[in-house]
């Protein structure tokens, strides 16, 4: 009874589509390609068989299994992800077993360079120091790849990539590298459909960003002690005083926007209340902690917000009060979320829907997401294919859509620094942009036309992408409507059978399956979402 | 058909006789330099804003050693790493040292004090304000440079008009006129093995008949920059004069970009960025973080006027950054943001060896907001003043709408 009521719901969201029919190729059903649309926005887009696995469980039923992970089994997963032993190390461990023997080794390198009493540089690290220090990165990036493609959280994976963008952390700076295992798996993952409040809180306190954005170095100017890693360094005291890089960035970029309503007053008070959240000593776990010997004590104002002197450690918990529940974050966030997930201007009716929905739910995002994807909005035919795949999506919706086999994500890894986005190493704290201008541009696409010929032509190590495989071609029958069991059905398959004519006819003037799916995957069409 | 020498050694206007160049090769003239080449503008922007009182240094001033007990930069002569004097009150930070020539044969002006008359000090909106031209304004949907790219013009253009060594187009660039993007020469190119050329015709034909308009622009430019590259072997480039480029990415953008203008593509803007200059904790002074950046920054740019050679007369290279950063240092031996900042123009046109713009001062009551540096130059008058004076434009201000282009705030950069 319930998956009838669903079905007729979903049957009622599609009802918005209809009108569209006429702008979508008549071979297609239309509620096909509602399916199609979902299965691009809340996922990384659909693999052989999806689209006919979401008509069976009805549309509305799979939007909902998907704003509820926790109830998706996943082991398949977890079974890929096995292989890659850091991305289940606390930071400790990190720390001990990656971070400190490369100190050391560089220690050891400089002593042994002023050994020789040369001037010079010390030699560079050994090629297997190198390879152990780049270790935990790599393996955090197959981990986001290989969850990307393979994991059936899809919304989840979606949500953590969008949130870890917002709360961006640039992995090549300093020692964040070894930080962001644990910053993405518990800062970010455990709250992406949570509370924003817990969420921003998170970020707050991790390591990773306290680095990121100097917090960790803030002090009150006129504290007469210095910190506990100045004291751990004697060779190199850090001066103490304010640092007002988080207390900017938290306002702009996390919470109000920078049209919220602060001022400079503010960022040097919001500044103030977050003296003293640092990172503690090594020896002490090194994680997140209160040193109210760095903290100024004394009264701020934060937004027309009194902040009592003497609130210690709780000043900073107060502005993330102040900052989440302000109504300019509310509509930053639902601006950030609709363009994600609708388009790169979203309709205002939509944003101000999800604004309010976000206030009366305390910041709740599965509520705020529920909004969204419920909107009619969402569906409407304006919204379909109207974004361009960030290069992430390209890459792992290219190999959702031929079923690849991923043994070994590095060329991925690879193929996405090329594109212009490498993993975790975006440089400023606005993250990547989420809008087409972004990411169009003459070199960008020769990238993809190139990584999709490198693709189809299984020149990437450790991928395999078989075109003809009897897994693409009978479970893609049902969702290819013009599928003739050879390879010119290829272009239908890849693009769930909304291809342009002219795209059809040029991709299948190709000779080899193998060219069709490069040309596909390089066409305009797959291009968007 | 011609063979890559031939058309090297002839120059690429020499082919429209033989019918072979594609018919962009046939304008000339729109803002043509003495050596009978067409002028050229190299930006570079240092993402991060750089602080700017770190590069050009006020050592006249005392404030400056006042504000900057621990990372000022020393005053010329007292030590090895001290400022270089230029003029008695200013002075380079020494890692800016491979400038100097330029400094030295007047081909080096510098703006100081300029920036932007919004107040902002987010990194993201005042990047925008100066890349849109048009401060105070996010609606922009265009930058100044490629506005500059719009104006009416007898002749089609180079698809390689204008180019940024960036993986992606700057904001600057981005806009109705076509710009081509790419973060290596090398990499552009459809590579299919035996298969490239088939590959090639038919991504083309994709992109030429696609309906969405967005993509079947840039698949055309894109086309159209690929076919005109074959003409270029990067693999084989080596710079003029023994101009030694860092290994950097950006010391290799910018050999690109010399390699680029002078295989004679139609190259009249050129685009290459760097970050790292957001220096809130140990900034560093003569050496140290921010130094690192300015060899690289100064090494670079070095290597590509020598390389440029006398290209220089036709081209300038302008640096810029979104805003300067605090006076006073901070906590953390850094600098949080600031305003107003420094400018560098150089070439061979240039009213060179000169520190331009009003100094505002640095004491407490000279300062905007009681704590960074005023702007007493919009960085919009040294924009059109490139663009009118160097570039050749008549009336720049449609390419700065909203602002009142007068010739007389032009700060002076060059010969009229």
């Amino acid at each position: 009874m319930r998956k009838l009521l669903l079905q007729a719901a979903a049957a009622g969201l599609l009802v918005l589509t209809v009108p569209a029919a006429s702008l979508w190729s008549a071979a297609v059903r239309s509620d096909d390609r509602a399916i199609v649309h979902v299965l691009n926005r809340i996922g990384f887009g659909p693999r052989p068989g999806d689209v006919g696995r979401v008509r069976d469980l009805g549309l509305q039923h799979y939007i909902d299994q998907q704003l509820r992970p926790d109830r998706i089994a996943d082991a398949d997963t977890d079974a890929r992800l096995a292989g890659l032993t850091t991305i289940r190390m606390s930071e400790e461990a990190i720390r001990t077993q990656f971070e400190q023997p490369q100190i050391e080794a560089r220690r050891q390198r400089q002593l042994s360079a002023a050994g020789n009493g040369t001037e010079a540089q010390p030699p560079p690290p050994s090629p297997e120091m190198q390879a152990r220090s780049n270790q935990v990165m790599l393996e955090l990036s197959q981990q986001k790849l290989l969850r990307a493609i393979y994991s059936e959280r899809q919304l989840q994976e979606v949500l953590t990539d969008f949130w870890f963008n917002h709360f961006n952390v640039d992995a090549r700076k300093g020692r964040d590298r070894f930080l962001l295992t644990t910053y993405e798996r518990e800062a970010i993952r455990p709250h992406v459909l949570g509370k924003f409040r817990d969420l921003l809180e998170a970020t707050a306190k991790s390591p990773a960003m306290l680095f990121y954005l100097d917090n960790w170095m803030s002090a009150d100017p006129n504290a007469v002690r210095p910190g506990p890693r100045a004291a751990l360094r004697p060779g190199n005291r850090q001066r103490q005083g304010l640092n007002e890089n988080y207390g900017r960035e938290l306002m702009e970029l996390h919470t109000l926007g920078v049209d919220g309503g602060y001022t400079q007053q503010d960022v040097t008070d919001v500044a103030r209340a977050f003296t003293g959240w640092t990172i503690g000593n090594p020896r002490q776990g090194g994680g997140y902690t209160f040193d109210k010997r760095r903290h100024d004590g004394g009264e701020k104002i934060v937004l027309g917000h009194r902040i009592a002197a003497g609130g210690g450690e709780s000043d900073g918990e107060q502005v993330l009060d102040i900052l989440a529940a302000h109504p300019s974050t509310a509509r930053f966030i639902a601006t950030k979320l609709a363009r994600r997930f609708v388009s790169d201007t979203p309709p205002e009716a939509l944003v101000a829907r999800a604004a309010a929905r976000f206030r009366a739910t305390d910041g709740d995002i599965r509520e705020v997401m529920r909004t969204i994807l419920s909107s009619p909005e969402f569906l409407a035919p304006d919204a379909y294919r109207a974004k361009i795949k960030s290069p992430f999506e390209f890459i792992v919706s290219a190999m959702r859509a031929t079923a690849a086999e991923v043994q070994d994500a590095t060329p991925l890894v690879r193929a996405l620094q090329q594109l212009g986005m490498p993993l975790y190493a975006c440089q400023p704290p606005t993250g990547y942009k989420d809008t087409a201008e972004a990411w169009v541009n003459t070199g960008a696409l020769v990238n993809r036309m190139n990584i999709a010929l490198a693709l189809s032509s299984n020149r990437m190590r450790g991928i395999v992408i078989d075109i003809e495989s009897a897994d693409l071609s009978q479970q893609s029958v049902a969702d290819a409507p013009r599928s003739r069991g050879d390879g010119r059905d290829v272009v239908d398959r890849i693009l769930n059978g909304d291809a342009s004519d002219s795209t059809r006819a040029t991709v299948e003037k190709a000779t080899t399956a193998v060219q069709m799916a490069a040309l596909t995957l390089g066409s305009p069409e797959f291009q968007r979402r | 058909m011609l063979s890559r020498r031939v058309f090297l050694k002839n120059g690429a206007f020499a082919l429209v006789s033989v019918g072979f160049a594609p018919s962009f090769l046939t304008r000339t003239a729109f803002a043509q330099g003495r050596a009978g080449r067409a002028k050229q503008l190299i930006a570079i922007f240092q993402r991060g804003a750089v602080d700017g009182l770190s590069v050009v240094v006020p050592f006249g001033d005392p404030e400056y050693y006042r504000a900057r007990p621990s990372i000022a930069i020393a005053q010329p002569g007292t030590n090895d790493r001290a400022a270089v004097d230029l003029d008695g009150f200013f002075g380079l930070n020494p890692r800016m040292r491979p400038l100097e020539p330029l400094w030295a044969t007047r081909q080096l002006a510098i703006v100081h004090a300029c920036g932007s008359p919004h107040s902002t000090r987010s990194h993201f909106d005042a990047q925008d304000y100066m890349e849109t031209g048009t401060p105070g304004v996010k609606s922009t949907g265009d930058g100044w440079l490629n506005r500059y790219l719009q104006a009416p013009r007898v002749e089609p253009a180079s698809p390689f008009r204008a180019v940024a060594l960036t993986g992606q187009l700057p904001r600057m660039l981005q806009g109705a006129s076509p710009a081509v993007a790419m973060s290596q020469i090398g990499q552009f190119a459809i590579r299919a093995g035996q298969d490239g050329a088939a590959a090639n015709s038919s991504f083309e034909a994709l992109y030429a008949s696609a309906a969405d308009v967005v993509l079947k622009g840039t698949g055309r430019d894109a086309f159209d920059a690929l076919k005109m590259l074959k003409t270029t072997d990067p693999s084989r480039y080596e710079p003029a004069a023994g101009a030694d480029y860092p290994r950097s990415a950006f010391g290799q953008a910018l050999k690109q970009i010399a390699q680029l203008s002078k295989a004679n593509l139609g190259v009249e803007v050129a685009f290459a960025e760097l970050g790292g200059w957001d220096t809130h904790i140990n900034q560093g002074a003569a050496q140290g973080q921010l130094a690192t950046r300015l060899d690289d920054f100064a090494r670079g740019i070095a290597a590509l006027t020598t390389d440029l050679g006398d290209r220089m007369e036709d081209t300038v290279v302008l640096t810029m950054s979104e805003f300067g950063r605090a006076i006073s240092e901070n906590g953390n031996r850094g600098t949080d943001h600031g305003h107003g900042n420094a400018m560098l123009v150089m070439g061979g046109g240039v009213r060179g060896g000169q520190v331009f713009g009003k100094w505002p001062g640095l004491a407490v009551p000279q300062r905007f907001e009681g704590r960074d540096l005023a702007v007493t130059t919009d960085f919009r008058d040294v924009f059109a003043e490139v663009v009118v004076r160097h570039l050749g434009v008549a009336d720049a201000k449609p390419i700065f709408p909203g602002y009142d282009v007068q010739a007389s705030r032009f700060p002076g950069l060059f010969r009229t």
